[in-house]
């Protein structure tokens, strides 16, 4: 099966100050794939999904979304992309429907199909029943399954989910994970995750990316990491032996 | 690979978007509906509408009684309506040069950093709309929300001073208040940028609501006490006897300083409109000789297109501060870096 490569950054750097906070990162992800964007807490993870979406210039080098490039095609990529970010935000005082109501009418739905897509990402994500319910009253696990809907409603191709499941109670983030599965098999939509939680990244990718101090450290199946890190042959193995081995060395 | 190297810039990139996918007005359109409906269904709304209905109805009352007493037995002075407006201790123009901007700033001040606060912010930027619709359409609705406010407040002023006087008002009359309207609601939008640049520039609520009050004291001060203070210590003039250029000098010093302050520009602009006896916006000292006898000899009210070309540089000097302190906070705004904190 041939695949695409949706997803190229090509020697991106991004500078504050005298500080680098991505070094250099070239990437590629797969049309369809899940991949796992893993490192510490300030590794860059998030200003590279910042440049992809479009919402900080690199300071060097280019990035391509769907053959786009975000810094000189902003509106072209964010029609494209859905973005989770760590800490997604509602309007409080309105209702779950109505806040989608108004990323829908940011993308253009026309009014018609807006409800019945709207209605769809609700019961996606199991809120149905919290639609006319105020955001504000809504748990943390709520708001971020009310996150994903969101995205959703736009049709993306692609979904950059910063940490979905941060903060989530272990059944809200087996929830969160199973949904960002089933997404990623019934609509194709290929996920860039960047987490902590490497049970889960392990869970549902197969190619993962280990970014530390802005540089990429590793890239690739999660397999060949393996076995280049704990040694042929080692069947069982957990991606945090292999996240370890990484951040010791750095 | 050729495309690889391509430097990326900013202005070149808003050129080739805005050629290639036109003028973004949907999303200006959306934001300006949201914003709208928060001002007009939010409590702030509604208390601030309350409070400056409340003033203005107050002074208009005491205003309108006393002229009545006024007037008496005697007979009707010209465009007496405009004298609703302007007369009395507690005039509405004075209200208005003072008080007001409380509408801007209430309006504003916590318009940008707010949002980026609870994250919603960052959800706006990733949506296929350009990033300048959000601020755009947030300054719209406010100066939107302005206007609705101020000409119904007026509207109501009007309905009662009819009531209380028992006058209608003029075609003259109205025109002038139309414009008097219209120079508010500029100086208003000004005070409603300066919160927005503070909304921009610090992160947190407090901090920008209390740095656009801090403004609004600093000028309120200033145009109290500024002129008269700095003109004494550049150019004092003593009581016994100075020669007339120190007079002169004093008094340009003094005009300078006031009109160096958006409440000078306003009250000086709306007094010249709303009184048609005022010819000029001079001072008496710097007045030339035909313009001294004419306003002495000659107890005319101004026609509205001479008071309009009196105003005119004043109208135009609001419009620009306002767009300075916009284009300030767009500059700002768009190079912002926005994450979910």
């Amino acid at each position: 099966m041939a695949t695409q490569t949706v997803i190229e950054t090509r020697e991106l750097y991004k500078y504050y100050g005298q500080q680098a906070a991505v070094d250099g990162l070239t990437l590629q992800v797969q049309e369809g794939e899940i991949f796992g964007f893993l490192g510490p807490n300030g590794a860059g993870k998030t200003t590279t999904i910042l440049m992809l979406l479009g919402l900080t210039e690199p300071s060097k080098g280019e990035a391509l979304v769907c053959g786009f490039n975000p810094t000189r095609e902003p509106l072209k990529v964010k029609r494209l992309v859905g973005y989770l970010p760590e800490h997604v935000g509602f309007y409080r005082d309105m209702n779950a429907r109505e806040n989608l109501q108004y990323v829908a009418r940011l993308n253009k739905i026309p009014h018609q199909t807006s409800s019945d897509k709207i209605d769809g990402a609700l019961d996606t994500v199991g809120l149905s029943e919290d639609a006319e319910r105020k955001v504000g009253t809504f748990s943390r696990g709520m708001t971020q399954r009310l996150g994903i809907s969101e995205v959703l409603i736009k049709d993306p191709k692609i979904c950059f989910l910063d940490e979905p499941t941060l903060g989530l109670d272990p059944d809200g983030a087996i929830r969160m994970i199973e949904l960002i599965q089933s997404l990623s098999r019934d609509r194709k939509i290929t996920m860039l995750i960047s987490s902590h939680n490497l049970d889960q990244v392990q869970k549902i990718s197969r190619r993962v990316g280990i970014m530390i101090k802005g540089k990429l450290v590793a890239v690739g199946p999660m397999e060949d990491l393996a076995k280049e890190k704990l040694g042929v042959g080692k069947e069982k193995f957990t991606l945090e032996q292999i996240y370890m081995k990484y951040f010791h060395e750095v | 690979m050729d495309r690889f190297s391509i430097p990326t810039k900013t202005l070149g990139k808003n050129l080739r978007e805005l050629f290639s996918e036109g003028i973004d007005s949907h999303g200006l359109l959306v934001v300006f509906k949201k914003e709208l409906a928060d001002h007009f269904s939010s409590y702030r709304f509604v208390i601030l509408f309350a409070l400056i209905a409340m003033v203005s109805l107050i002074s208009t009352y005491m205003t309108g009684i006393s002229l009545r007493e006024e007037l008496e037995g005697i007979a009707k002075p010209k465009l007496v309506f405009l004298m609703l407006f302007t007369r009395g201790s507690l005039s509405l123009d004075w209200f208005v040069a003072f008080l007001f901007p409380l509408i801007g700033i209430v309006l504003g001040f916590d318009s940008i950093n707010r949002e980026i606060g609870a994250g919603t912010m960052s959800k706006l930027v990733s949506q296929p709309i350009f990033r300048d619709s959000i601020i755009n359409g947030k300054f719209l609705a406010g100066i939107t929300t302005i206007a609705i406010m101020l000409v119904s407040i007026v509207l109501v002023i009007s309905g009662l001073g009819l009531r209380v006087l028992g006058v209608v008002p003029g075609i003259e009359e109205v025109w002038r208040i139309i414009i008097y309207l219209i120079i508010s609601i500029i100086y208003v939008s000004f005070w409603l940028g300066i919160a927005l640049l503070s909304s921009i520039v610090f992160r947190s609520i407090a901090t920008s609501a209390l740095a656009s009050i801090a403004i609004w004291v600093f000028f309120f001060f200033f145009t109290l006490i500024g002129p008269a203070t700095l003109a004494n210590a550049v150019a004092p003039v003593s009581q016994a006897g100075s020669d007339s250029e120190a007079i002169i000098r004093h008094a340009q010093i003094q005009e300078g300083v006031r009109l160096s302050s958006p409440m000078g520009l306003y009250s000086d602009a709306t007094a010249t409109v709303m009184n048609p006896m005022q010819k000029t916006t001079k001072s008496l000292v710097l007045m030339g000789p035909m313009e001294r006898m004419l306003s002495s000899r000659f107890q005319n009210p101004l026609p509205i297109g001479q008071s309009i070309l009196v105003v005119w540089p004043y109208i135009v000097s609001l419009i620009a501060i306002t767009l300075v302190c916009f284009g300030f906070s767009y500059a700002v705004f768009m190079r912002q870096e926005i994450r979910s904190v």
